[in-house]
């Protein structure tokens, strides 16, 4: 259930307005966390902070470069949340198509006898 | 071809879509009528809803007691709010696993649409974490149900 965990943290991750916005720059192409301090009103410090929540979360990775640590996305992570939004897709889809059946059932008088559907 | 549409909007709301063949009339009544409602509002495959109370009125109350197959389970309970017949419905409604959730503030909407229905479920959650976590736990319920059916179509 490591899957299961690990969603759960991702969604938690996602929930910080930061953290989008990192992983919104992320998605642009790898880069190093003094970059991605820039564009935010914080210090560098706690941007390391939420890239840690980010990479326990599995949704950023990094790579050692000589004395610099860039970022990247994690591609399964990000993967892992598509499929699972997906999946919640499908749960309400289920919903909908015996609501789909219901709604034929309950029409069903109104169909004069005979009468093509 | 999915009919359903389901995205996030701004930090704590979810809005779903999703258009019926039958006017707004028949969908209003198919989620006001407990008799209706236990017949489609299952989620995945293998739950059943033995309990429906479902008081469609102003400030009347529901609950839903969701159970699996292996005896499991968890139940809804929230408040009506607004009903317009046949166009609008405001509800509040809370999960219980067995503690209950931050109250999640629904608004549905149906809208003529051709001969059909054009669906609108906007819910509110109090915060973006709340909202986060909803998503992960619905998921994580939903995940179940599309195993089960893949080894069903495998």
């Amino acid at each position: 259930m490591q899957a299961t965990m690990n969603l759960d943290a991702a969604f938690s991750a996602l929930a910080d307005p930061t953290r989008r916005a990192i992983l919104a720059r992320l998605a642009k192409g790898e880069t190093t966390v003094m970059e991605l301090a820039k564009p935010f009103e914080i210090t560098q410090p706690a941007i390391s902070q939420h890239l840690k929540v980010l990479e326990d979360a599995g949704l950023v990775a990094r790579r050692v470069d000589g004395t610099k640590r860039p970022r990247r996305l994690a591609e399964a992570g990000i993967e892992a949340m598509d499929q699972w939004l997906a999946i919640l897709r499908k749960a309400l889809d289920k919903n909908y198509d015996r609501l789909d059946k219901v709604l034929a059932s309950t029409e069903q008088p109104k169909i004069k006898r005979g009468e093509k559907r | 071809m999915s009919r359903l549409t389901l995205k996030t909007e701004g930090n704590t709301h979810i809005v779903v879509t999703r258009r019926f063949a039958a006017p707004p009339e028949a969908v209003y009544r198919a989620h006001t009528d407990a008799k209706l409602i236990q017949k489609w509002l299952l989620g995945p495959e293998g739950w059943t809803m033995p309990v429906c109370i479902n008081d469609a009125r102003p400030g009347g109350k529901f609950r839903y007691e969701w159970v699996n197959r292996d005896g499991s389970g968890f139940h809804v309970t929230g408040e009506y709010l607004e009903l317009e017949p046949y166009g609008r419905i405001v509800h509040v409604e809370r999960m219980h696993l067995p503690d209950p959730t931050p109250d999640n503030h629904v608004e549905t909407r149906f809208d003529t649409d051709g001969t059909g229905t054009l669906m609108t479920l906007r819910m509110t959650l109090p915060d973006a974490q709340t909202r986060a976590t909803m998503l992960a736990t619905r998921m994580a319920s939903g995940m179940e149900a599309s195993y089960v059916r893949l080894e069903g179509m495998i």
